[in-house]
């Protein structure tokens, strides 16, 4: 990388890199944009055609593995992605340290029980076969 | 820390002294605003997923919790909301791609970083009205 000119020469004979977790918030929210792309053009298009349908139509759509299983794709990374930005959001412009991490916490039980009841239901759809 | 014991706290600005520039002073260039509307979308994309999450349970839950979901969804409120939703999408997703082509180097150019600015708000309006009106018109198809 070119950052490596940046570092000490005692950094670099160790060549531990980071103490904490590095890249890997960085990463994972790009990962998470990256497949974004394909699932939230496939999200749009099935939310604009089966919000407005009766109960029996949306049941039956994602009672079907080939929308059960984007559907499922499309729940986990964007609550992922969700935590992550918000994450930084809070980080940025929370300074109280208290009141950091509480809301830090407080976005990851967030993200976590709006993507389990989601994920939830779209399996018992699943499941149940309309 | 903000509570060291030591530490002098915020005092009030003396008169007649310089304040460093914030918010309300800059000017407002069409990639700041992006970079903003980014982050607002997000936040609002946030919130949506409430909305996604009731209407996945509603469904899951059988025709009697759906029909509050889908009357809600049928006010004009309801369908203000849903394009709200939707632009927001649609701004942040296109956005969200040109983060990551800068992300591999592409576009930091003035010109093109506000050009594509620019794009972004055009297209992300573009791309959520004609799909909303594909989806009113699917919509009507069904019956509802």
């Amino acid at each position: 990388m070119s950052v490596g000119h940046l570092r000490t020469p005692l950094a670099k004979i160790e060549g531990l890199g980071s103490a904490r977790t590095g890249t890997l918030h960085f990463w994972h929210q790009r990962m998470t944009a990256v497949a974004l792309v394909p699932l939230s053009i496939w999200f749009v298009a099935s939310a604009l055609a089966y919000v407005g349908a009766p109960q029996g139509a949306v049941a039956a759509y994602f009672s079907q593995p080939v929308n059960a299983v984007p559907m499922f794709l499309f729940i986990l990374a964007s609550t992922y992605h969700m935590s992550l930005g918000v994450q930084i959001i809070i980080e940025d412009y929370f300074h109280n340290e208290g009141q950091k991490i509480a809301l830090l916490m407080l976005n990851r039980f967030a993200a976590w029980a709006i993507g389990a009841a989601s994920a939830f239901a779209l399996v018992k759809m699943a499941l149940s076969g309309q | 820390m903000a509570d060291a014991p030591n530490s002098p706290g915020p005092r009030p600005r003396p008169f007649g002294r310089p304040l460093s520039p914030h918010l309300q002073i800059y000017r407002w260039p069409i990639t700041m605003a992006a970079s903003i509307t980014h982050r607002a979308t997000g936040i609002a994309l946030a919130a949506g997923t409430l909305l996604l999450c009731w209407w996945l349970i509603a469904a899951a839950s059988g025709p009697d919790s759906y029909a509050l979901f889908a009357g809600v969804a049928a006010n004009p409120l309801g369908e203000i909301v849903l394009f709200g939703f939707l632009w927001s999408l649609c701004f942040h997703l296109l956005n969200g791609i040109r983060h990551l082509a800068w992300d591999v180097g592409y576009g930091f150019k003035v010109p093109t970083a506000k050009l594509t600015a620019a794009l972004v708000y055009v297209g992300s309006l573009l791309l959520a009205a004609g799909a909303f009106a594909i989806g009113l018109m699917v919509r009507g198809g069904l019956g509802t």
